[in-house]
């Protein structure tokens, strides 16, 4: 790969064209006043057509995606993103809407969105959805601001505390502080689920509620929903759903009837569409039926990332009903199967059935004798590399100091999952005889560890001339 | 195993005190810049009046982002400015690297802080 290591700019030579123009074209000021002329030539790239292809076209090579291979990045649910999707939100009618069109005109999308909001109502057992949401988190800070304003309008101006539990995304605790709220932290018992006794405390006039995600973090089934829902209600708090981990649970369990009033969905996750630098994101917020008033909020113009939610629409009428469901269930064996595959190896702090992911704290035996450092889950994730596989999210959740978190999603095959376990394995063979084999990968990426304290102490942001 | 400097008293949120008659020069803990990994950015006050428990600036580093607050209350007198360039000294010499200098406004608050000894403890040494 010839130019991976340079911009553009450094490939430039001077004369260098794309094209070549003749005649009355060769006098580029079209006889424009000469006060409208630059007076330097701008600073692009000076190019030939060949060199911007095989420039670009190397780069594209480099890239990793759900499309080159496994990408169990727990936490982000990269599953396959079906290609009919993609056909139909290129549609040109969809494709080539304008958010100020007249609403006679765009009735087609209107029931695309209608449609949506039917099919995800009866998904989570909510009343409606708005759109508006371009984001998960943004889907946070519209759900909270709906559960200020249904406070407000009661006249309940105390309620100004939310509950976050320790394991809870980094966005949780974000969009709360955004909306002006304090965060109070609950605390996770051995089992890793939300410690009731440890909430019973916390609850009072100044809650306004509680935000939860179901599994949580570390992939498990908070089985205590229903009481943790009674106590937030009883104390005249809402509950929030943070819908990141929805997968597993489709067709199975719906957060309306844990007792959860708000929720947002990350359709990008859940309901299959490009995501991570790959495509921009949806995070309708769906509530229940006395919250419907406000779900007018204002966080956004227009209905968010229209593209996605054809493509959401498509996925989801793909499947159909027992898909659904299928795909739900599938993603939990998928994960249990890496879980009990890997765990002769890897430290399981929590043995008990996950739902779509789950998470190991390190090796088992990570290679550490005297005066040798082992090998941390940096190291491990390093090495996937080096196997072509993308690496697992890592040291999230904060609870456990290695964290290494799989989610391997519904859309792998067992070949695939039997190929990541083989190499897992191969890994935490290597750690226990020569860890200094993991502190050195990757050995076979285009670029090997970058100095990441290096760059950010001091960041070279603009193109170095070369002269 | 982290270092912890006698003769010095220390918050729970890891920052360490050193008093000098009225000044308090504050840093951050061995243990602190520890679990921070390699520091990349100091955000230094400006030079107001800080309560004890307030944030009074902030560290970055390449694993993660973290407040500073303030262990007494007071006003910044005086800020390091060799660490806007050097960020790194917190990692090499943390006890040596203080990051504001505060002239106290109630020293009765020190007697709330751990001693050596207290936060080795605290700390799970």
């Amino acid at each position: 790969m010839r130019y991976y290591d340079k911009l553009i700019f450094e490939c430039s030579k001077p004369g260098r064209t794309g094209y070549s123009l003749s005649g009355e074209w060769k006098d580029a000021s079209l006889g424009l006043d000469a006060s409208l002329l630059r007076a330097d030539a701008p600073l692009l790239p000076q190019v030939s057509e060949v060199d911007v292809v095989r420039h670009y076209t190397n780069l594209s090579q480099m890239n990793f995606g759900v499309d080159t291979g496994f990408y169990p990045l727990g936490s982000c649910t990269m599953k396959y993103n079906p290609k009919i999707n993609e056909e139909l939100a290129a549609l040109p009618a969809f494709q080539g809407l304008h958010p100020l069109q007249d609403p006679a005109t765009v009735k087609g999308a209107c029931a695309v969105l209608e449609w949506t909001d039917r099919l995800l109502a009866e998904i989570t057992g909510m009343k409606h959805f708005t759109f508006k949401p371009c984001a998960g988190a943004h889907g946070e800070l519209t759900g909270l601001m709906i559960l200020r304003e249904y406070h407000l309008s009661r006249g309940d101006l105390a309620r100004t505390k939310i509950i976050v539990p320790d394991s809870a995304h980094g966005t949780n605790p974000a969009s709360a502080a955004v909306c002006g709220l304090e965060i109070v932290e609950v605390k996770s018992n051995a089992a890793g689920l939300v410690d009731v006794e440890d909430l019973k405390p916390l609850l009072g006039p100044d809650i306004a509620g509680i935000m939860m995600t179901n599994p949580n973090t570390l992939g498990l089934f908070e089985k205590d929903i229903k009481q943790i829902a009674a106590l937030v209600h009883g104390c005249g708090g809402l509950l929030y759903y943070d819908g990141a981990n929805m997968n597993p649970l489709l067709g199975a369990v719906r957060p309306g009837d844990m007792g959860f009033d708000i929720m947002h969905l990350n359709l990008h996750k859940t309901f299959s569409t490009p995501h991570g630098g790959g495509g921009p994101g949806s995070g309708p917020v769906g509530v229940a039926e006395r919250l419907v008033p406000f779900l007018g909020v204002n966080t956004s113009g227009f209905h968010g990332n229209f593209g996605v939610i054809v493509r959401s629409l498509a996925y989801i009428l793909m499947l159909g009903k027992q898909n659904v469901r299928l795909a739900g269930r599938l993603a939990t064996l998928n994960a249990n199967y890496i879980k009990e595959c890997l765990r002769d190896a890897y430290k399981l702090p929590i043995d008990s059935v996950c739902k779509h992911e789950f998470v190991f704290d390190g090796l088992i035996d990570d290679g550490a004798r005297e005066g040798k450092a082992g090998a941390t889950t940096l190291d491990v994730a390093k090495r996937l590399l080096d196997f072509g596989f993308h690496a697992p999210t890592i040291y999230f959740p904060l609870l456990f100091h290695q964290a290494l978190m799989i989610e391997p999603t519904e859309t792998e095959s067992l070949e695939t999952l039997d190929e990541f376990v083989a190499v897992m394995h191969k890994i935490a063979r290597e750690a226990a005889e020569d860890p200094d084999i993991l502190h050195a990968a990757p050995h076979n990426a285009p670029i090997s560890r970058p100095d990441e304290t290096t760059a950010a102490r001091n960041p070279i942001l603009k193109i170095q001339d070369e002269n | 195993m982290s270092k912890v400097q006698e003769g010095l008293l220390y918050s729970e949120s890891h920052e360490w005190v050193r008093v000098e008659g009225p000044n308090a020069f504050v840093g951050i803990s061995d243990f602190a810049q520890e679990e921070m990994g390699d520091i990349t950015y100091v955000d230094l006050p400006d030079l107001d009046n800080v309560l004890k428990g307030e944030e009074f600036g902030a560290l970055e580093s390449v694993k993660a982002s973290s407040d500073l607050y303030s262990p007494v209350t007071g006003t910044v007198s005086e800020r390091n400015t060799d660490l806007e360039n050097a960020p790194e000294l917190l990692n090499e010499d943390p006890y040596g690297s203080w990051i504001i200098r505060i002239h106290m406004s109630n020293p009765a608050e020190l007697d709330e802080l751990m001693d050596a000894e207290a936060y080795a403890k605290f700390i799970g040494q």
